[in-house]
């Protein structure tokens, strides 16, 4: 199984100091804020927090002073991410954009792209969506339909995405479709990248509700969308290369693991007058869990920092995670028993609810739970 | 876990861990472990651990060590299980451990701590009780027990010549004994340390030894997935197979990880006894433990079944596991304790104390 290396952390004492200043900073920010809302983590949305975290230097954290950021280490952002999550700060407005559109940015962007969005998305004034799925594409990515073609100077581009989170509420989308003709020996050749403008016209996008009755998801249809001939991120044709090295970005944080975190607080919460050896036992092995899993995914962070490629321990650490998050609701629901309704069982049914009810997609968004587990079994040579 | 790549080379811990894993690979024959299995003391595995010092390596300098410091010599654990070690170097190294904490002079050879025990010190600070689940009780030259006192508790390394040995064995066959004792003037002395510390290192001990031994469950398997045809195929082709190996590969992945939390915070409390030891060394054994369960039964599945035979080393492995998860408390024995603590924390306090780990 040496295959597959956590090796220790190495110790940050800067982000221990940066630690306890973001302690400070969220609990003055976040006390007044419902459970229910901070239960959301980063399906939270709310673009004014997203500036103050701006403000403070606190998105972007690792990139250039050039770009807006402030060549901190790795180790620090995490620090920052699972901080912010762990508290239930509604950061889903900027997340994507900080997590995986601003490095793809920094590592295939040209300078001008680099310098008119980087620093924007730093300020936290800049959002970014994922445009990958489709109607007939999610697990199998690279049979994606949505097609550019080149029109004079530009890109034309007709096809529709699907499940884009966020979609209304950003300025741009990182496109990925085709560029070239299909080609049965090489799926993954003909695919490109682009940021699109979504203010564009040809470019439509509905809502579409997720079983909660909320509008994160939406459709984006293009219709003869004309793209600048600057759109394009990164080499034509290579799309494919560039989409991977994305996911790795998408699969490798904290966020993995704590999206039930809050439910976990206000379990804590309603048990702690007097809790039973029962409950004890439950906690105590959750809390293994996230222990450990707190500890992979800081040696991921550790890799990612040292420049090595931790993809296959990415895939891993939120197979695992997700298994966890989606446990939380199930033994919640079971040490709580019905009682005579007051605000805080009711607040305590509300957070229940509401993670129990999205705990499916937890194992689904980011890549499912089948096909990361067909990741680590070619990391392990069997495919 | 063996190739901590890149970044904080230890390169003591791994010459160490290279040393024992080829004196393992060469001395643990199948006949030495025949031997062991018939109840026999393997001698010559044992003496040629002693011999390049293995057992002492974690003590510190002046009980008879050489300075290596205790994380690396506790990753020695990690090897004893990719081996199946039908030998009690872990039992030794703890109890060499304890009784330098306590300054007592710690005996040469095969050493124990019991894992349960119930001692009585009379005016003249003469022990009389007994100990149960002492792992290889019948070889230890001396079995490391903690007595309570007024004082405070007493660690007392009794001596091979003054116990009743009742043998028995674990789910692994392993020696599991329990010791009767009565009036024994042993060398005791003040434990700077509780029940608790004590049971957790135990505990740690039993995490490095589940990690270790899952690391090569895993190879093993993945390799048997590789050679193994039906239908035409490598049964490893099968996407079911698959999936289920890599099951047991996060779940090895993570007992690792788990396990060198353990050893990170029982070398924190060598260094200086502290609160840190429990919720630490509790994480470890609940994952490790819930680990070694999902894992033994995906190994023998994949394996079918010529790992159900006496003959295939599989079960070498799997019986340990199941003896270790079930040595210095359980899952939900630890459970207990972690859950405790983080309820204890409250809501605003949770998350220090899961980061505080
Ligand atoms: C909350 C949420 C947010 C999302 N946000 C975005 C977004 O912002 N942008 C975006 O582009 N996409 C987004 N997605 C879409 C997500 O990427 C897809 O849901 C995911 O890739 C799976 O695709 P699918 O839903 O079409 O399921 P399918 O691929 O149709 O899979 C259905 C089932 O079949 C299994 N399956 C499929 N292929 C295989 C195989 N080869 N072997 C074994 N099993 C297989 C799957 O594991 C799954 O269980 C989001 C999804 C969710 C739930």
């Amino acid at each position: 199984m040496s295959r597959f290396t956590f090796p220790p952390p190495p110790p940050s004492p800067e982000a221990d100091i940066l630690r306890a200043e973001i302690r400070a900073f969220l609990a003055n920010e976040l006390n007044h804020r419902a459970p229910l809302d901070r239960a959301q983590s980063w399906n939270g949305l709310d673009p004014a927090f997203s500036r103050k975290l701006g403000q403070r230097g606190w998105l972007g954290l690792t990139w250039p002073k050039a770009y807006g950021g402030q060549e901190r280490s790795g180790l620090e952002r995490y620090v920052l991410l699972e901080e912010l999550l762990a508290a239930g700060a509604p950061v889903g407005a900027h997340w994507i954009a900080e997590r995986q559109s601003g490095p793809s940015l920094l590592r295939y962007g040209t300078e001008a792209q680099k310098s008119a969005i980087l620093p924007r998305i730093a300020a936290g004034e800049c959002f970014f969506c994922i445009g990958m799925s489709e109607p007939d594409s999610g697990s199998d990515l690279a049979s994606v339909r949505t097609k550019a073609v080149r029109d004079g100077d530009g890109w034309r581009v007709n096809g529709t995405k699907l499940w884009t989170t966020n979609a209304t509420h950003c300025h741009f989308m990182i496109l990925f479709c085709r560029t070239g003709p299909p080609d049965r020996e090489h799926r993954h050749a003909g695919t490109s990248q682009f940021i699109v403008d979504l203010s564009l016209p040809g470019i439509t996008i509905r809502p579409v509700r997720n079983l909660l009755g909320e509008h994160h998801f939406n459709e984006v249809v293009f219709e003869d969308a004309t793209l600048p001939e600057d759109a394009l991120l990164g080499r034509e044709g290579e799309g494919w290369a560039q989409v991977t090295g994305e996911l790795a970005y998408e699969r490798s944080g904290p966020e993995r693991f704590l999206s039930s975190f809050w439910l976990l607080v206000e379990l804590v919460r309603a048990l702690q007058p007097a809790a039973d050896a029962r409950a004890e036992i439950a906690l105590g092995r959750l809390g293994a869990q996230l222990i450990t899993l707190r500890r992979m995914s800081r040696s991921v962070a550790g890799l990612l920092q040292a420049g090595a490629d931790p993809a296959l321990e990415a895939a891993m650490v939120k197979d695992l995670g997700a298994l966890v998050e989606q446990e939380i609701p199930e033994i919640a629901r079971d040490l709580l028993a019905e009682g005579p309704p007051t605000l805080q069982s009711r607040t305590f049914a509300q957070v229940l609810a509401y993670t129990a009810l999205h705990a499916p997609s937890f194992s689904l968004r980011g890549g499912t739970r089948e096909i990361l587990r067909g990741i680590i079994a070619r990391g392990l040579g069997l495919r | 876990m063996d190739s901590p790549s890149g970044f904080q080379a230890d390169e003591a811990g791994a010459m160490l861990r290279e040393t024992a894993d080829r004196l393992l690979a060469d001395r643990l024959t199948p006949q030495a472990r025949a031997q062991a299995a018939e109840g026999e003391w393997p001698d010559d595995v044992w003496a040629a651990l002693d011999e390049v010092g293995l057992p002492a390596a974690i003590l510190p300098e002046e009980a008879g060590g050489f300075g290596v410091p205790v994380a690396d010599a506790l990753s020695l654990l990690t090897v004893a299980g990719r081996h199946a070690l039908p030998l009690p170097l872990a039992d030794t190294m703890l109890a060499g451990l304890l009784l330098a904490r306590a300054g007592i002079q710690v005996p040469a050879g095969p050493l124990a701590v019991a894992q349960g025990s119930d001692v009585r010190l009379d005016r003249a600070g003469r022990a009389t009780g007994q100990a149960w689940g002492v792992p290889w009780g019948r070889h230890a030259r001396a079995v490391v027990v903690l007595a309570d006192s007024p004082g405070g508790p007493v660690l007392i390394a009794l001596p091979q010549a003054a116990l009743t040995v009742e043998p028995g064995t674990d789910i692994a066959g392993d020696p599991s004994d329990a010791v009767r004792f009565e009036a024994v003037s042993a060398e005791g002395a003040p434990a700077p340390f509780g029940a608790a510390d004590l049971r957790a290192a135990g505990a740690a001990t039993r995490a490095l030894m589940i990690a270790g031994a899952l690391g090569a469950v895993g190879t093993m398997t993945v390799g048997y997935a590789g050679e193994r045809r039906q239908f035409g195929r490598a049964i490893g082709q099968f996407q079911a197979v698959q999936q289920s190996l890599a099951v047991l590969a996060g779940q090895a992945a993570s007992a690792a990880a788990a396990a060198d939390l353990a050893a990170e915070a029982v070398a924190a409390w060598a260094a200086s006894p502290g609160p840190g030891l429990l919720p630490a060394v509790a994480a470890a054994k609940i994952r490790t433990g819930e680990a070694a369960g999902q894992a033994v039964a995906i190994a023998h599945q994949v394996h079918g079944a010529i790992g159900f035979t006496e003959e295939h080393r599989l079960h070498h492995y799997t019986g340990r596991l199941r003896a270790w998860r079930d040595a210095f408390g359980r899952e939900s024995e630890w459970a207990q304790v972690l859950g405790r603590h983080l309820i204890a924390a409250g809501p605003e306090g949770l998350w220090p104390a899961i980061t505080a780990v």
